[in-house]
């Protein structure tokens, strides 16, 4: 009867995956949940080690006072973080306000105007420069950009908008505004393929509404790609900036390497990965390097935050258009 | 849409804005025109045999090359492989195949944002990692530095790669009564094997061309060196060093460094390009 | 070819329930007096809380064909994908019941789902050869994979000519398998679930992603096939059903409401449903 019939069911194996009693699954199983595991085993080490090194700073100054002092003095063993900050923000904030419209422009450019298959030859230049080393641009930003801008361009704004404190003092070449500018075109690459992949993932339904209701081409993109596209756009542009804070090699090149905060664009100034980069392998006291594996913390927690931020934005348009639009 | 405005006015509009647009991609275009015809015109002329073979002279000393930085380039490129490689792809591969339950998530989001560390904290933790303990600075502290960097990009790229290939390929497989795991490795790895390869190769790019995580790991050597546990020189310190330095005929040097680095880049770039054209080829 | 003696429809009384057994070898057995291949005994399926598959029972005779037919989603496919354990891939799966090849059930303990499928050969609906791999390192793939030895070269040429695939093919077999027609991969593919000598042949929906005459070449090898395999078809195509096969059930909403020689269904079925589909009512 039925329960006879029943009594030898048999379930697929309990949690569902094929053959996991079988010995070779098992093994295969274990090594790659090893392999997966060595990632976040890897990201403990990272912020473990960081916090090791740092520790001597800890003795001798809170959070606070470090996060907020201006003093660098390695013979007295006082740190602050503030002067390298304020350098990586205003690096950071002119990369962005150069980059960004430009980047989108060319987003918009390559996704929207172009025809189908230039905009496919166009991503070439764009991943071409997103594969030149940062120590190549730092060399072409010492001895083009910091000459092209201390010549021709600061002499010009200091003359014409030099009541402006952005644009006041000695035109040296060297400082936020050289390494502001070369940041710009190396986040450039960044944010636009990102913006480029979300762009690809408006609907195709919302622009051809758009045109067919008589919208001009731009008049379309205002109004189905960019609303669609605008969180994951800001993704984009928080993903360059992420990598704007932590870029090192270009910036230390020209930055001028003065620890002074200015208000000034043409002022020399310093960042904190350069600051790193230029001390840490000479810094002697445990706490002269503790203090510089604090801006490495700093550093850590601020770009893993935008990181974060950047990919909840990213995936939320990828998966769904009823979280973002209007 | 301003359907009250003239045709004409929203015509115009589009048609500047379509050359805005276009000028973003001239001002992007600008740049990447200027640092390769720079790096060729300033750096070729210091190409020669000797400059690729030769150990650095002190200043003012003619002659000299980048001999001992390429050779190091390489072997700490080589080293990081060998530890990021397998890591990498190993994670990207568990993530495509048993990455969706909660573990699995975690996992995906770290390697993500690890992905945007930036690569002079990561020069940090090879320090703690490896200086500290063996006491100096060696090439295994640079090789670490490195394989860590190339460990969440690759992960990323290989779990991508790996859940392209369709799931009718795993149920054929089963069905001739191959296990689950041998499907995976000889039938969906081995598929997605062309892909992954690329992705080790731009992976070793980019490692190739990393300056700030060996300043305080590898740090330099004026001499040849092969061994693992002593300071090495690399062809992106070396080119930092010549172009801080106040000399010019340092200078010179880094621009032709600069060449010789962004020939090893390219290479690497165009053969994981020509070796994406090869996988597509002769298969529909 | 052994005349295709009518089929049991067991659908309308429930089986007498086989001698319950603990010993696990030999595995229970209906008798090696059955006279049937393949043997269901209520079958269910369950995807989570739905009840795929209700109390199926059915024989197949040896060297015969078995086509499944029915309207859309009246579980056919999951239905022969239970008569090779393929449900055991999917989470969330359960199926109950018995399912005897030569007098063993499959769903016994100690047996090995992976084995069972060198016995129980699949073909599915897309053709899917391998992408990385020949001709000739398709066809042997069931051999290699599971390392299995002997001479492959003779064995892949046999079942490229079982197939109907070797005259085609033979001056290519280190072309990619991908290079071939919609049609052809299909061939390897049966070519290819041939090699590890199966004796039970499921076919889903085989010749559906095909143009008609890749169709006919279909059909026409599985007669070729049917002298020396068993095989269960699943179609939606009802003529595809009265060209091909002995014995045909008809499925709806997951039960067997019918199953007889083919002539019989189409002819002169026996349930009001049966003939609302076979006569187009329906589905």
């Amino acid at each position: 009867m039925a329960e006879a019939a029943g009594h030898l069911a048999v379930k697929a194996t309990e949690d569902g995956r094929p053959g996991s009693g079988n010995l070779g699954d098992r093994a295969f199983n274990g090594v790659l949940w090893t392999l997966g595991i060595m990632v976040l085993v890897v990201a403990g080490l990272i912020v473990l080690n960081l916090a090791l090194v740092a520790r001597p700073l800890a003795k001798e100054h809170s959070l606070w006072g470090f996060i907020t002092s201006t003093e660098w003095n390695p013979v007295e063993d006082h740190f602050g973080a503030l002067t390298f900050l304020y350098g990586t923000l205003v690096t950071s904030a002119v990369s962005i306000v150069v980059s960004v419209p430009i980047a989108i422009g060319l987003s918009l450019f390559i996704t929207q105007f172009a025809p189908p298959k230039l905009g496919r030859i166009l991503t070439i230049p764009v991943e071409l420069l997103a594969a030149i080393p940062s120590v190549v641009y730092g060399l072409w930003g010492l001895f083009i950009v910091v000459p092209w801008l201390r010549e021709s361009i600061q002499p010009w704004l200091g003359k014409h908008l030099g009541f402006l404190p952005i644009f006041s003092g000695p035109p040296i070449g060297l400082g936020y505004m050289a390494s502001g500018l070369i940041l710009a075109v190396m986040i450039l690459p960044t944010i636009v393929a990102v913006s480029v992949e979300v762009m690809k993932t408006t609907p195709e339904a919302n622009r051809e509404a758009a045109l067919a209701l008589g919208a001009t081409k731009w008049e379309a993109v205002m109004m189905a790609v960019i609303p669609y596209s605008r969180a994951g756009i800001l993704g984009a542009v928080l993903l360059g900036l992420g990598r704007a804070l932590g870029e090192t090699m270009a910036v230390t090149m020209v930055i001028g390497n003065s620890p002074q905060i200015s208000a000034s664009l043409f002022a020399p100034g310093y960042s904190l990965p350069a600051v790193i980069a230029n001390e840490f392998a000479e810094a002697t006291s445990a706490v002269h390097i503790g203090a510089l594996a604090g801006l490495g913390l700093i550093l850590f927690a601020t770009t893993f935050l935008l990181n974060a931020g950047a990919r909840v934005l990213v995936t939320a348009v990828q998966k769904g258009p009823k979280r973002v639009s209007g | 849409m301003n359907l009250h405005a003239s045709f004409t006015y929203r015509k115009v509009v589009d048609r500047m804005m379509a050359g805005v647009c276009a000028i973003c991609f001239i001002a992007a275009f600008i740049p990447l025109v200027s640092v390769l015809w720079l790096v060729i015109s300033k750096g070729a002329a210091g190409l020669s045999w000797a400059f690729f073979t030769e150990l650095p002279k002190p200043v003012g000393e003619e002659g000299g090359g980048i001999g001992n930085a390429l050779v190091g380039t390489l072997y700490m490129v080589g080293l990081a492989c060998l530890i990021g490689l397998p890591l990498g792809v190993g994670a990207g591969v568990y993530l495509a195949e048993k990455g969706d339950g909660t573990v699995g998530q975690t996992v995906r989001f770290m390697a993500e944002v690890l992905s945007g560390v930036p690569s002079i904290v990561i020069g940090i933790v090879a320090y703690a990692l490896v200086v500290i303990p063996m006491g100096h600075f060696s090439a295994w502290a640079g090789a670490v530095a490195l394989s860590i960097l190339m460990i969440p990009t690759l992960a990323r790229a290989t779990e991508e790669l790996v859940r392209l290939v369709p799931g009718s390929l795993r149920e054929a497989s089963l069905a001739l009564g191959v296990p689950n795991w041998r499907t995976s490795l000889r039938v969906i790895i081995r598929t997605a094997l062309g892909g992954i390869v690329t992705a080790c190769l731009l992976a070793v790019a980019r490692a190739a061309g990393e300056t700030a995580p060996l300043l305080f790991t590898a740090l330099n050597n004026q001499y040849w060196n092969v061994n693992p546990s002593a300071p090495t020189a690399s062809l992106t310190v070396a080119i930092f060093n010549y172009a801080i330095s106040p000399y010019d005929d340092w200078h010179a040097k880094a621009w032709t460094a600069s060449l010789v680095l962004l020939i090893v880049v390219g290479l690497l770039n165009i053969a994981s390009r020509v070796l994406t054209r090869n996988r597509l080829k002769g298969a529909r | 070819m052994t005349p295709a003696a009518p089929a049991q429809a067991m659908s309308q009384e429930k089986p007498a329930p086989p001698p319950p057994t603990v010993a696990q070898q030999p595995p229970p057995a209906t008798g090696t007096d059955t006279p049937f291949k393949v043997e269901v005994h209520d079958l269910n399926v369950y995807f989570r809380t739905n009840h795929a598959i209700r109390h199926v029972s059915l024989g197949v005779l040896p060297q015969t064909v078995l086509a499944v037919i029915g309207p859309s989603g009246c579980g056919k496919s999951t239905f022969i994908r239970a008569l090779n354990r393929m449900h055991d891939l999917v989470p969330g799966a359960r199926v109950e019941g018995k399912v005897f090849v030569d007098g063993r059930d499959l769903y016994a303990r100690g047996i090995d789902p992976v084995l069972l499928r060198r016995r129980v050969g699949m073909v599915f609906q897309r053709p899917n050869p391998f992408p990385t791999m020949s001709i000739y390192e398709n066809v042997a793939a069931g051999l290699t994979l599971n390392g299995i030895g002997g001479n492959h070269t003779e064995i892949v040429e046999r079942c490229l000519r079982q197939a109907a695939l070797w005259d085609e093919v033979k001056d290519r077999l280190k072309h990619a398998g991908t290079s071939l027609s919609g049609g052809q991969q299909q061939r390897l593919c049966i070519a290819r679930a041939l090699a590890v000598e199966p004796e039970v042949l499921l076919m889903d929906e085989p010749a559906s992603a095909l143009d008609p005459i890749a169709t006919a070449k279909i059909e026409e090898l599985i007669h070729e096939l049917k002298e020396k395999y068993t095989i269960v078809i699943v179609t939606h195509s009802m003529q595809q059903a009265a060209r091909v096969s002995d014995n045909t059930a008809f499925f709806y909403l997951g039960e067997l409401i019918e199953m007889g020689p083919t002539a019989q269904i189409f002819t002169n079925p026996r349930e009001r449903r049966t003939e609302d589909y076979v006569t187009g009512k329906f589905g």
